[in-house]
C-alpha cells in the first residue's frame, strides 16, 4: 500500500491539531487548530481513496523519466494562487481609497494586507519556484528529483503552510514582522517543509548526469539556502505557552527592527530575485531559443549578488535609531549592489541577440522580456532609493509601494508567467497553448496595469513626501498629516484599476490554462499574421 | 565526446563553453566593459564615502568618518538653524501676553502661522483640519465658547486641558447623571429635554415644555443660564442655539441629561511651552468666534 506511511502521518498529525483544538489556550489558536484538524482529515480522506495497493515499485517503468505530476500540480497552484493574490490586492487596494470597504473583524486592512503580501509573495511566487525549480533541475541535470515522495511531502507541506498563514493573518493572529507575519507554529512547520526542499534540489543536483552544474540552479540553489537562514533567525521567538498561539520575538528594540529588515530586504532579494533569476536563466534562453550571452557575466554576477545583496538590509532603517555606521553600510552595498542585479538583465536581454524577430510573433517572447525590463528598471530604482538624500523623502510614502509593486508585477509576476505558459503545454503533452492571442491580451492588460500602478504611486509617494516636509517662509508646516492622506485619494483610486486590469490579465491566464490542460485549441488567426481581409479593390 | 574543437554559435560567431543543458549552451562573450567599470566606479564610490562617513565597526565602536557627519548632528543642525531663523518672534511672543501679541500686526501674523502649524500636529485628530470639530469635539469656528472664547481663555484652556486631572487647574466640572443617580424621574428628564428644545427654537411639545421649564429652572439654570444662554465661567455649555456637542434630539438631548458624557482634553502647556500655547490661542482666537 503505497501511501499507507503518509496516510498515518497525515491522521496523526489530524489527531495531534485535535488535542490542539481542545487543550489552546487561547481561542485564535484552538480555531486555527480546528482549522488545521478539517484540512487533515480531509487530506487524509483524499490519500485513502486514492491508496495504491499494487506492491511497491510496480511502476518501476516510469521510475527512469522525469518527476512531472509534482510540476503539473505546482503550475496549477502558481495560477490559482496568483489569482487569489491579486485578487486580495486589488481589495486592499480598494479598501485604501474608499475605507468603508474595511469588513470588521476578519476582512480589515489590517488582516488583509498580509494576506495579499503573503499570498503574491509566498502563494503565487513560491509555488512558481517550488514548480520551475523541481523541472528545470531535472532538465539541466538529467536527473530524477531525488527522494520520491520528498517533492509531494515539500509541495503539499507548503500548501499546508500558506492555508495556515492565510487563516491565521483573518483571525487575527500575527508575529508582527513584515513579509513574516505567520506565528511560531506556522513558522516551525514551513522550517521542516524547507529543508525537505532543500534535500530534494541538492539531491537531485548530487545525482546529476551533467558534468557542470547549470547557472539556474545555482541561483535556485542561493535562494532556498539564504532563505532557510533568513527564515529561521529572523523568526527566532518565545512562544507564551506551547499550546497558544502568541509568541515574543528573541531580539528586542533596533536589534529586532535590523534583524526584520535583513530579512525583509533578503526575501526581496533571494526569494523574488535569486530565485525567479534562476527561473530566467532557464525560461528565457528555451523560449528564446538561442545560447545565454555570457557564461564569464553569469559567474561574476552571481557572486557578487549574493555577497553584496545580505549587506543592504539597513537602508530600511535610514533615520533611524539604527546607528550611521549601519546606514551607511546598508546604503553602500546597495550602490554596489546595482551592477551585479543588472548583470542578470544584460545576460537575459542579450541572450535574445539573433532572435528580436521572434518578439513579434511570440508573446510569451514578449512577457519574459518586459520581465527583464522591470527588473532592471527596479534595481536602478532600488539602489537609488538607498541613498539617504533621496530615501528621506522616498521613505515611509507610497514610493515605497510603487517600486516593490514595479519589481513584483514587472518582474516576479510576469516571468513567472511567461515560465507557466511555456510549461503548461509540454507539461500535459499538448501541441500548444488553447490561445496565443489570449497570451497577448494577458501582456497588454498586465503591462498596462503595472504602468498606471507605478506611475501613479510615483506622484503620489513624490507629492506625499513633499507635503510632509513642506514648510513655509516662516519656518512653520503646511500640510497636516491628514491633508497628506486626503490628497492621497485619487491617486488611490487609480492605483485600484490598475491593479485591476492585472488581476483580469491574470483571469485570462486562469481561462487559458485551463483550456490548454483540458487539451483544447482556440480557433485563431496565428499572432503576426492579418485576419483574412477581403480582397483589396484596385485603387482608382 | 572529449575533442578540442571550438563550438561556436552560428549566428553570432562567438565560442561557447562548450557545455549544454536540456538544449542551452553559453556564449562565451567578455564582460561588458561599461558593465565592468560602472562595477568599479561604485567600488570606489563607496570606499570614498566610508572614508568621509561614519561606516566600519571595530570592537567598541564603528569609524566616525573625517567630515564629522552624524545624523543626530544633522538634526540639531537644521533644528538649530530653524529656531535661530524664529527667534526674534519666538522671544518677542514669550515676552508678551496673549493680549499684547493681539494687538500687534507682525506678531499676529507669525503667532497665526505657528498656531496654525502647530494645531495641525496636535490639535486636528479631534478638531479636525478645519477646526469645525465633530460629535464630542467642539468646532472652534463659531461664537459658542463652553469655557469662554476671550485669549486668555482660549490660553487657559489649552495650557490646563479639560478635566485632565493631573493638571491642578485644569478646566473641571460635572454634570450630575440626573437618571443614572436616579435626582429626576424618567417623565421629568423628558419634560426638561422638551424645555431645551424649546429653548432652542426647535420642535418641542408644548404641555412636557411647559412642566420641564420649572424643573429646568431648579436644577439646571445655575451653570446654563436661566435662558440657557450658558455660563462659561462654570463651563455650562449655551443651550438656547442650534449648536449641540451631543445632539439636539429629544433622544439625544435625554440620553445627555441621564447619564452625561464628560469630554476630556489633555492639557498642552507643559508638552508644547508656553510660545506654543500663546501662538495656539491667537491662531484658535482669530478663526471666526473670538471674544
Amino acid at each position: 500500500m503505497r501511501n499507507a506511511s503518509w496516510v498515518v502521518l497525515v491522521g496523526a498529525g489530524a489527531f495531534l491539531a485535535l488535542l490542539g483544538a481542545a487543550l489552546g489556550q487561547d481561542q485564535l489558536f484552538r480555531v486555527h487548530m480546528g482549522i488545521l484538524t478539517v484540512v487533515l482529515l480531509g487530506s487524509t480522506a483524499v490519500l485513502l481513496r486514492t491508496a495504491k495497493f499494487a506492491p511497491a515499485g510496480g511502476d518501476a517503468a516510469s521510475e527512469s523519466q522525469y518527476f512531472d505530476s509534482v510540476v503539473r500540480y505546482g503550475a496549477i497552484a502558481t495560477v490559482a494562487w496568483g489569482i487569489v493574490g491579486f485578487l486580495v490586492g486589488v481589495v486592499v487596494a480598494a479598501q485604501l481609497a474608499w475605507p468603508q470597504l474595511n469588513i470588521e473583524p476578519w476582512f480589515n486592512f489590517g488582516r488583509m494586507r498580509p494576506l495579499h503580501t503573503s499570498a503574491v509573495i509566498f502563494a503565487f511566487g513560491g509555488n512558481a519556484l517550488l514548480a520551475t525549480s523541481f523541472y528545470v533541475v531535472q532538465r539541466t541535470c538529467r536527473a530524477r528529483l531525488f527522494g520520491g515522495d520528498l517533492a509531494w511531502f515539500v509541495f503539499w507541506g507548503y500548501q499546508l503552510f500558506i492555508v495556515m498563514a492565510a487563516t491565521g493573518y483573518l483571525l487575527g493572529g500575527s508575529a508582527g514582522r513584515e513579509y513574516a507575519e505567520p506565528e511560531w507554529y506556522v513558522d516551525l512547520w514551513l522550517t521542516i517543509v524547507w529543508v525537505a526542499y532543500l534535500l530534494v534540489f541538492m539531491g537531485t543536483l548530487m545525482k546529476r548526469k551533467e558534468p557542470h552544474i547549470y547557472v539556474a540552479n545555482w541561483f535556485y540553489l542561493a535562494f532556498i539556502i539564504t532563505i532557510a537562514m533568513l527564515h529561521v533567525v529572523n523568526n527566532l521567538a518565545m512562544p507564551v505557552s506551547f499550546l497558544g498561539a502568541k509568541s515574543y520575538s528573541l531580539f528586542s528594540g533596533v536589534q529586532d527592527a535590523l534583524t526584520q529588515w535583513w530579512y525583509g530586504h533578503n526575501a526581496v532579494g533571494f526569494f523574488l530575485t535569486a530565485g525567479f533569476l534562476g527561473m530566467m536563466y532557464y525560461f528565457v534562453p528555451k523560449q528564446a531559443g538561442r545560447p545565454v550571452y555570457s557564461y564569464r557575466l553569469s559567474i561574476i554576477h552571481f557572486w557578487a549578488l549574493i555577497f553584496l545583496y545580505i549587506w543592504a538590509g539597513p537602508h530600511h532603517l535610514h533615520y533611524t535609531a539604527l546607528p550611521d555606521w549601519a546606514q551607511t553600510l546598508g546604503m553602500v552595498f546597495s550602490i554596489m549592489l546595482w551592477m551585479p542585479s543588472w548583470g542578470g538583465m544584460i545576460n537575459g536581454l542579450m541572450t535574445l541577440s539573433g532572435a528580436w524577430d521572434k518578439l513579434r510573433t511570440d508573446p510569451i517572447l514578449r512577457m519574459m522580456v518586459i520581465a527583464v525590463a522591470f527588473y532592471g528598471m527596479s534595481t536602478f530604482e532600488g539602489p537609488m532609493m538607498s541613498i539617504k538624500a533621496v530615501n528621506s523623502l522616498s521613505h515611509y510614502t507610497d514610493w515605497t509601494i510603487g517600486h516593490v509593486h514595479s519589481g513584483a508585477l514587472g518582474w516576479v509576476g510576469m516571468i513567472s508567467f511567461g515560465a507557466v505558459y511555456f510549461l503548461v503545454p509540454k507539461l500535459w503533452g499538448r501541441q500548444r497553448l488553447y490561445s496565443l492571442r489570449m497570451v497577448n491580451w494577458h501582456f497588454w492588460l498586465a503591462t498596462l496595469g503595472i504602468v498606471v500602478y507605478a506611475a501613479v504611486m510615483w506622484v503620489a509617494g513624490i507629492q506625499q513626501g513633499l507635503m510632509w516636509r513642506e514648510y513655509n517662509d516662516q519656518g512653520f508646516l503646511v500640510y497636516s498629516f491628514a491633508e497628506s492622506v486626503a490628497a492621497m485619494h485619487p491617486y488611490y483610486v487609480l492605483r485600484t484599476l490598475g491593479g485591476l486590469l492585472y488581476l483580469v490579465g491574470g483571469l485570462i491566464m486562469g481561462f487559458n490554462i485551463y483550456m490548454t490542460i483540458r487539451g483544447k485549441l482556440r480557433d485563431e488567426v496565428p499572432m503576426g499574421e492579418e485576419a483574412p481581409q477581403p480582397v483589396a479593390q484596385p485603387a482608382e | 565526446m572529449a575533442d578540442d574543437k571550438k563550438d561556436i554559435d552560428a549566428v553570432s560567431g562567438v565560442e561557447t563553453t562548450g557545455h549544454e543543458w536540456d538544449g542551452i549552451k553559453e556564449l562565451n562573450n567578455p564582460l561588458p566593459r561599461w558593465w565592468l567599470w560602472t562595477f568599479y566606479a561604485t567600488i570606489v564610490w563607496t570606499i570614498g564615502y566610508t572614508i568621509a562617513y561614519p561606516a566600519w565597526p571595530g570592537i567598541t565602536g564603528a569609524t566616525a568618518g573625517v567630515l564629522g557627519w552624524s545624523s543626530r548632528g544633522q538634526l540639531a543642525e537644521e533644528m538649530d538653524a530653524a529656531r535661530a531663523e524664529q527667534a526674534v518672534y519666538l522671544s518677542r511672543i514669550e515676552q508678551a501676553d496673549v493680549n499684547a501679541i493681539a494687538a500687534d500686526p507682525e506678531l499676529v501674523q507669525f503667532a497665526v502661522a505657528g498656531g496654525s502649524s502647530a494645531f495641525k500636529v496636535y490639535c486636528v485628530q479631534c478638531h479636525g483640519s478645519g477646526a469645525a470639530g465633530g460629535e464630542g469635539y467642539p468646532n472652534l469656528n463659531d461664537d459658542d465658547w463652553i469655557w469662554g472664547g476671550t485669549l486668555e481663555d482660549i490660553a487657559w484652556t489649552i495650557r490646563h486641558g479639560i478635566r485632565h486631572e493631573p493638571d491642578l487647574d485644569t478646566r473641571f466640572n460635572d454634570m450630575p447623571a440626573y437618571g443614572r443617580d436616579q435626582i429626576l424621574d424618567r417623565d421629568q428628564i423628558s419634560d426638561v429635554a422638551w424645555y431645551v428644545r424649546q429653548m432652542s427654537g426647535q420642535e418641542y411639545d408644548e404641555e412636557a415644555a411647559a412642566r420641564g421649564a420649572e424643573t429646568f429652572e431648579i436644577e439646571c439654570s445655575a451653570c446654563h443660564g436661566i435662558d440657557g444662554e450658558g455660563v462659561p465661567e462654570l463651563g455650562g455649555p449655551r443651550l438656547n442655539d442650534a449648536i449641540w456637542l451631543y445632539g439636539g434630539s429629544h433622544a439625544e438631548i435625554v440620553a445627555q441629561i441621564n447619564n452625561p458624557q464628560q469630554g476630556v482634553m489633555p492639557a498642552w502647556g507643559d508638552r508644547l511651552g508656553e510660545t506654543t500655547v500663546k501662538q495656539l490661542a491667537v491662531y484658535v482666537h482669530q478663526l471666526g468666534g473670538g471674544q
